[in-house]
């Protein structure tokens, strides 16, 4: 006999014109890893936060069980005294304050009147032993990595009694090796009888840890399954509803002239000018070819981006050439007027203004090409807004439609669409399909495709090394700064890859 | 005043698509009318047409720097400088002109480029020098107050000679007030019917042409009613036309160039916009001389119509200027707000002061009453705002 330790039946959430959830029913049973998958606007983040109280009992039908009781939350508060815990792909923690003082905010232990500081960090540090960091609990929040605070974050729940835990993309922002380390902790917990709820879009993570893998599609619950039963192919056609063949779209590229070169290109940390961040780094670029930027986390590869484009702030020393004429990009501005584009991995800090049109992003980095004597020619830009709506198929009632309330796919296409109208010779993509769904990946890889068959040069980098391999002619490697590998694709496999990218040869 | 070109009632789901009519603005017009509704059951010279051509000549000069206001706020600063500057160009516009014997124009010009020169001092620092701009324009409402009382040694410089009073007392002639409303009608008419063309040609969805047609015979109605109750006492005010004028001239500025554009991008999302290519030091920097070119405008409008300089000219005008941003709609968080919005803002806080003074509401409670007013504002647009998401 299964138990549960919850059981969601007949969730219905509706928005205005939307039903965000239809009918879904969820069960997870006690101690379990339990993996939810689906697209984005699947309706994943919305039962989480029916489950959390964010939406009160009342605004959605269906109900509700923990532990085979039904209950009802009308604030996030009554979910926590459940034993439910979310953490958030946005980790919620004040940097300015220690971990100790983090993990019991607002509820600290007292002495008295005051707070017993004494208590409050030997608690603190048996619950960081919990989940295996191995930090003084006095350490400001803002000095640790990512992945460290979200361990923290992981600490709080369990100090907060938590007996299901809710992970929400927690792997988005880290290393391999931070992880490994976060796998590690999710499975001595369910040891410890700690149900998990898993919300990733990676696959190979889902399958490495699940016990059971639920897949939402369209606001509604497809399927439910042990994790043994199905493999990679199996959930992305649940997840989409078709079958998908190839998920890279290999084409044969036919690379032109050098459009980039640098060479013994270095750039230093701006708040730390003997601190260089990327080192002596030779490597070019062609008409018409994908080059893909492999590495760990902190390897460079952003700043190399950031560099090449003009916006680092800091020092730069070496030599970079644009169709073999040297070049210094100063600015960001320099970097549109030589042809570079740079699609950050970040869009909504980098690249959108989200309480603004459509129209108004993607025109934004080449106002002064569409303006006559300083007046922007509105006719032109619409002209141009909905040739790249088009033919960047984002899916939007209108291209006066705010970028905030597109899904993280079509927010991403607005960004590709502001750089293409800049007409650029090179396109760098830093990550980019970061947090979007199957679907619009595949359409990212044609669009790269057929760009770089219209003869320009795309410079990609990514953390999916699958997606490196998938979509690559050639690979740099970069560890620590330095470029220390070059692929042809056919050579490059994930096992040199790696190696390069962790410094071993 | 975009959105509101293509709106009309009983559209609804089509209202959507041109994204969220802008409630705010039609909530103040409704508040607006509320506020002279009342005052006219209170006091029956509220509504007359002497009163009203009071009221439009009070609200100028908040209204011009208000203007500038926008921009400053809507960037993500903030400028608390303004009532200094209007005070500092004014009296030295009135010393040249007492002291120095100066004609007018060259009185106007001097004051012009002093006003942009005190901005491009502060909008540097800020922009340059990244001092935070609540800090920078807090330092300059003091410097300027004082430097004002050292020229002035703390008296008050009049009278003015007779060109110059006209700028801020001056009255357009019957004819020529009807003309320009017979232009701003013919105006309206003919860009809301090439707008609709254009939405039209590239498949957005527009309002019935019946409502359109409504819409326009509203507002011709209003302007022409506006200019023969103006004309009914002594024409329209000469700042009234200025206000008009800039107000026109900023929305332009704000919605079709590329450095509109950049200033609400900058505001929305400044990392954004620097990797866009949008140079925000030197936006930032022209936004602020902006804000102090329209400062020593509001300080001549002022200093004219007063026909003096004192030490205490434009105090706490910032404080009317960003409430009445605020109350039209900016957002304090940068990223979006209207000039039309803050002139609405502008004649609220403008008919609670006329209004109040002609009741002889004790000045405690017009204190009180602003204040509550502009807290309630932020407070219901804030709550329409929540239970729309």
């Amino acid at each position: 006999m299964k138990t549960y330790a919850l059981e969601m039946e007949h969730i219905t959430k509706e928005f205005p014109g939307v039903k965000a959830l239809d009918a879904v029913s969820f069960q997870v049973q006690s101690g379990e890893i339990h993996a939810l998958c689906g697209e984005n606007g699947a309706g994943k983040s919305t039962l989480m936060k029916v489950l959390s109280g964010l939406y009160p009992a009342g605004t959605y039908d269906g109900t509700i069980k923990i532990d085979g009781e039904p209950k009802r939350f009308a604030a996030i508060k009554d979910a926590e005294q459940a034993g439910i815990a979310i953490i958030y792909q946005e980790l919620a923690l004040a940097k300015e304050l220690t971990i100790g003082e983090n993990i019991f905010l607002g509820r600290e232990p007292r002495r008295g009147f005051g707070i017993d500081w004494d208590q409050l960090y030997y608690e603190a540090r048996k619950w960081l032993e919990q989940v295996g960091l191995h930090f003084s609990p006095d350490t400001m929040v803002g000095a640790l990595g990512i992945g460290q605070q979200q361990l923290v974050e992981i600490a709080k729940a369990l100090s907060k009694d938590a007996k299901i835990l809710i992970l929400d993309e927690p792997t988005a922002a880290l290393t391999e090796s931070e992880v490994e380390t976060l796998m590690g902790i999710l499975r001595d917990l369910r040891r410890r009888g700690v149900t998990c709820i898993y919300i990733s879009h990676k696959l190979n993570e889902v399958f490495a840890l699940a016990d059971s893998i639920t897949v939402l599609r369209d606001g509604k619950s497809i399927a439910t399954r042990p994790a043994s039963e199905l493999d990679e192919n199996k959930i992305i056609s649940l997840m989409v509803g078709r079958d998908l063949t190839e998920l890279f779209p290999r084409v044969e590229h036919t690379p032109g002239e050098v459009v980039l070169e640098l060479k013994n290109f270095t750039a230093y940390d701006p708040e730390n000018p003997s601190k260089a961040v990327i080192r002596d780094i030779s490597l070019n670029i062609r008409k018409g070819e994908i080059v893909g930027i492999a590495g760990l986390m902190g390897a460079g590869r952003t700043e190399l981006a950031t560099a090449i484009f003009g916006a680092w702030e800091g020092k730069k020393t070496g030599e970079m050439l644009v169709d073999g004429q040297s070049v210094h990009a100063k600015s960001t501005l320099d970097g549109i007027k030589h042809g570079i584009a740079l699609v950050s991995e970040d869009r909504k800090r980098y690249g959108l203004v989200l309480d603004q049109s459509i129209k108004n992003n993607i025109s934004l980095a080449s106002l002064n090409r569409l303006s006559t004597s300083s007046v922007i020619d509105a006719n032109e830009e619409i002209r141009q807004s909905n040739h790249y709506v088009k033919e960047l198929l984002i899916k939007t009632p209108s291209i006066e439609t705010a970028v905030g309330t597109l899904s993280g796919g079509n927010q991403q296409k607005v960004v590709l669409g502001k750089w293409l109208l800049t007409e650029p010779k090179l396109l760098i993509l830093d990550e980019p399909t970061r947090g979007i769904d199957v679907g619009a990946k595949y359409e990212i890889y044609n669009l790269m495709n057929r760009l770089v068959a219209e003869g320009m040069a795309i410079l990609m980098i990514s953390s999916e090394l699958p997606e490196v391999l998938g979509m690559s002619d050639r690979i740099y490697v970069m560890s620590e700064g330095a470029v220390t590998a070059e692929f042809d694709w056919r050579d490059a496999t994930q096992e040199n890859i790696m190696q390069a990218a962790t410094g071993g040869r | 005043m975009k959105a509101e070109l293509t709106k009309a009632p009983g559209t609804d789901k089509k209202l959507q698509l041109f994204g969220k009519p802008d409630m705010r603005t039609y909530t103040m017009i409704f508040a607006l009318i509320a506020i002279w509704v009342l005052f006219t059951f209170l006091n029956d010279t509220f509504l007359t047409a002497r009163n009203l051509s009071n009221l439009f000549m009070q609200m100028s000069v908040t209204s011009i720097l208000a203007i500038g206001m926008v921009l400053i706020i809507v960037a993500g600063h903030i400028d608390l400088s303004v009532g200094s500057i209007v005070g500092l160009t004014g009296g030295v516009a009135a010393i040249l002109q007492v002291w120095f014997g100066m004609d007018t124009g060259t009185v106007i010009v001097a004051t012009l480029v002093l006003g942009a020169l005190i901005g491009l001092l502060q909008g540097w620092i800020v922009a340059y020098q990244a001092v935070p701009a609540f800090i920078v324009t807090l330092g300059g409402m003091m410097v300027f107050r004082g430097i004002l009382m050292g020229i002035t040694d703390g008296t008050t410089v009049a009278p003015l000679t007779g060109m110059f009073k006209m700028v801020g007392n001056a009255y357009l002639p019957f004819a020529v007030g009807y003309g320009l409303a017979a232009i701003a009608i013919v105006w309206t008419v003919f860009s809301t019917l090439r707008k609709r063309q254009s939405r039209i040609k590239y498949g957005f969805d527009v309002p019935p042409f019946s409502a359109e047609v409504g819409k326009l015979v509203l507002l011709a109605v209003l302007i022409g009613l506006f200019a023969f109750v103006m004309n009914w006492y002594k024409g329209i005010p000469f700042p009234l036309v200025i206000v008009a004028g800039f107000a026109l001239l900023f929305t332009f500025l704000a919605n079709h160039t590329p450095f509109g554009r950049s200033i609400y991008a900058i505001g929305g999302n400044k990392e954004a916009a620097r990797l866009s290519g949008i140079n925000i030091k030197r936006n930032t920097l022209f936004i602020f001389v902006l804000s102090g070119l329209l400062s020593s405008i509001a300080a001549i409008v002022l200093t004219s119509r007063l026909d003096s300089a004192t030490i205490s000219a434009g105090q706490n005008y910032e404080l009317d200027a960003i409430a009445a941003c605020v109350i039209g709609g900016t957002s304090l968080m940068g990223g979006s707000g209207k000039i039309f919005g803050a002139i609405i803002g502008g004649l609220v806080m403008a008919s609670l002061d006329n209004g109040m003074s002609l009741i002889n509401l004790d000045s405690f409670w017009q204190y009180i009453v602003k204040g509550s007013i502009l807290v309630l504002a932020v407070w219901v647009d804030i709550r329409s705002r929540r239970q729309k998401a």
